[in-house]
């Protein structure tokens, strides 16, 4: 055993070349590459050109990209919200000793194993005014009821979130229903004692001592959110008229439709910006705190 | 412990309104959660004269599996009238390679870096961490023109690259959360044992990484079937999988959509994603809260 210990992790280095290669090379560079792109004149075909700013200046000039980052923003809210919501509440019942628990648990995470395409299509024909859920309710009576949210400008992106909570809501549930079967039981009796209300206990105790899972579920979400992408391609196809255009979708359609590289790597670049602010840089002092508040041991 | 010396307060386990008001809001829940799919099947059970007239929610009167054969076989994508069955096809052919590689290298991965602590390791790791919040937007320019100087743009082996490349991180992470829990003991006694990097690898870690893999598996298929984006731009003209296809046959059509066909299409790209749902049970939800909770 003569060699040098750094010698003797050499296999373990060649094993995760491959990784390491794609990680570094591919990544990085790709990364560095777009964000040059998006500083130059590039049309169809890449160029060197350097034009400082207008690609950026250009973008947020443009309606379509205004109204792309509201929609994104309003989808990625309702969205985020509504399956945290939504999915808090079925963990809890689901956490009450019910009967049927993993019943109920099955089908309120079935969807989560769909793909956004299968979701998309299958509420795109719910929604249809004239096959779909409105015209199905009025055959029953209601004759004033409307359900035509999709062929609507101004409700086509609430048709997208109710599609996407649909989806999504399993996934919440689950990971915040792991966090409830960690909460200390003893928090029961303490509670019982002063005569506080469980209920009270799930709205202001509860969510605090599982605040890791809800902002882990948050955290994945949000991910989902600001990439969507084949939800609006399959529902609306970014319509009706311009009202349902997502950032994602920006940047494929300059990239592939309009042959607009400039434009399509500054959208990138303006993407991968607000994901480090919104959800990287909260997630790092969040990871910080916590591991200060361990003694900076854990990891 | 009596609780009923306690006049007051909501007790556990008894038929009460709120034990009452709790199934009716999971059934309510249940309902929204099903409705979708019911709807899906039932739609293409239909012929669509019975669509065009009958209410939605209604049980088929007449039963046909018309639409199921059109959308395997002859529904149109595009000019090309072959169904989705040829997406089923590529869908295997991407997805499962598209598991087997990202699996084995992740857990490859995910041993050196709990075990062989290199110059760097951690650094790769916080490198892989951080990929995994990028959006893919942001690389596919680039990729397309090395895929392209590669000459695997639109391949087989090329759409597997992607896949294998995107997901790496999120296996990696899997297996190092799951062996950072193992004992560094059983490490390091293999070590004085004489063990290698390999053989330690087979013969003392692999044997006790049954349930990560499992998990691991599920959420890399199910994934990998479910990818849309990735196979739209990668996979070429030959290797379209299922989400891809479907996509076509439902926005190509002409005239009068037919809804049937639509939902058939869709039950059967959604049907192996759901089986594996189905089969896997409890590890699914499994992959679901170790992917998340330990990421």
């Amino acid at each position: 055993m003569a060699l040098p210990v750094s010698l003797r992790r050499l296999p373990a280095v060649i094993a995760m070349t491959p990784t390491i290669f794609f990680v570094v090379v591919v990544l990085c560079f790709g990364l560095m590459w777009t964000v040059w792109t998006s500083f130059t004149s590039s049309k169809l075909l890449p160029n060197n050109n350097f034009v400082g700013l207008e690609q950026y200046v250009r973008l947020f000039g443009s309606d379509l990209w205004q109204v792309a980052v509201v929609n994104v923003a309003v989808f990625g809210l309702l969205f985020i919200g509504g399956c945290l919501a939504l999915g808090y509440v079925l963990a809890v019942l689901l956490d009450q000793n019910i009967r049927f628990e993993d019943g109920f648990r099955t089908i309120f995470l079935m969807s989560a194993s769909l793909s956004f395409v299968v979701t998309g299509i299958v509420w795109q024909w719910l929604f249809d005014p004239t096959f779909g859920i409105q015209a199905a309710v009025r055959d029953w009576g209601f004759s004033n009821f409307r359900f035509d949210w999709l062929t609507r400008k101004e409700t086509a992106i609430y048709a997208l979130v109710g599609a996407g909570v649909w989806q999504a809501t399993g996934l919440g549930m689950v990971i915040m229903l792991a966090g409830l079967r960690g909460v200390d039981q003893d928090i029961w009796n303490a509670t019982r004692v002063d005569g506080v209300a469980r209920w009270r206990v799930y709205v202001y105790v509860v969510p605090a001592m599982i605040r890791p899972m809800i902002a882990t579920a948050a955290v994945l979400l949000s991910l989902t959110a600001i990439k969507i992408y084949d939800l609006v391609v399959v529902m609306t196809g970014g319509g009706p008229g311009i009202s349902t255009e997502v950032p994602a979708k920006y940047v494929m359609d300059m990239l592939f439709q309009r042959s607009n590289l400039g434009q399509a790597t500054a959208a990138a670049t303006i993407m991968l910006l607000a994901i480090s602010l919104l959800v990287g840089l909260p997630w790092v002092i969040v990871r910080l705190r916590q591991s200060r508040s361990v003694g900076g041991g854990q990891e | 412990m009596n609780r009923a010396v306690i006049p007051e307060g909501p007790k556990l386990r008894k038929i009460s309104p709120s034990r009452i008001a709790i199934y009716v809001f999971l059934g309510v829940s249940a309902i929204f959660f099903l409705l979708p799919v019911y709807v899906m099947i039932i739609t293409s059970l239909k012929p669509m004269a019975e669509i065009r007239t009958g209410n939605l929610f209604a049980f088929p009167r007449e039963i046909t599996l018309d639409a199921w054969a059109k959308a395997w076989s002859s529904a149109c994508t595009g000019r090309v009238c072959e169904g989705i069955s040829p997406g089923m096809l590529n869908s295997f052919k991407i997805a499962i390679p598209g598991t087997l590689f990202p699996v084995i290298l992740g857990a490859i991965n995910g041993y050196a870096l709990s075990f062989w602590r290199f110059r760097g390791a951690n650094l790769v790791f916080t490198m892989l961490l951080v990929s995994t919040f990028v959006p893919i937007q942001v690389f596919i320019f680039p990729l397309v023109r090395m895929m392209t100087a590669t000459g695997l743009f639109g391949t087989l082996p090329g759409i597997i690259l992607i896949h294998t490349g995107f997901t790496l991180p999120i296996t990696t992470l899997l297996f190092r959360n799951f062996y950072a829990a193992v004992p560094e003991e059983m490490f390091s006694a293999a070590r004085i044992d004489g063990g290698g990097f390999w053989s330690i690898f087979g013969y003392v870690l692999l044997p006790i990484s049954t349930p990560i893999v499992i998990v691991a598996v599920i959420l890399q298929f199910t994934g990998s079937w479910n990818d849309y984006l990735f196979g739209l731009i990668f996979a070429g003209r030959e290797n379209q999988p299922m989400t891809v296809l479907l996509t076509s046959i439902v926005t190509s059509q002409y005239g009068e959509k037919e809804y049937n066909v639509n939902m058939a299409a869709t039950m059967l790209a959604a049907m192996v994603p759901l089986m594996v749902y189905f089969a896997s049970g409890r590890w699914f939800v499994r992959g679901i809260s170790d992917g998340a909770l330990k990421g």
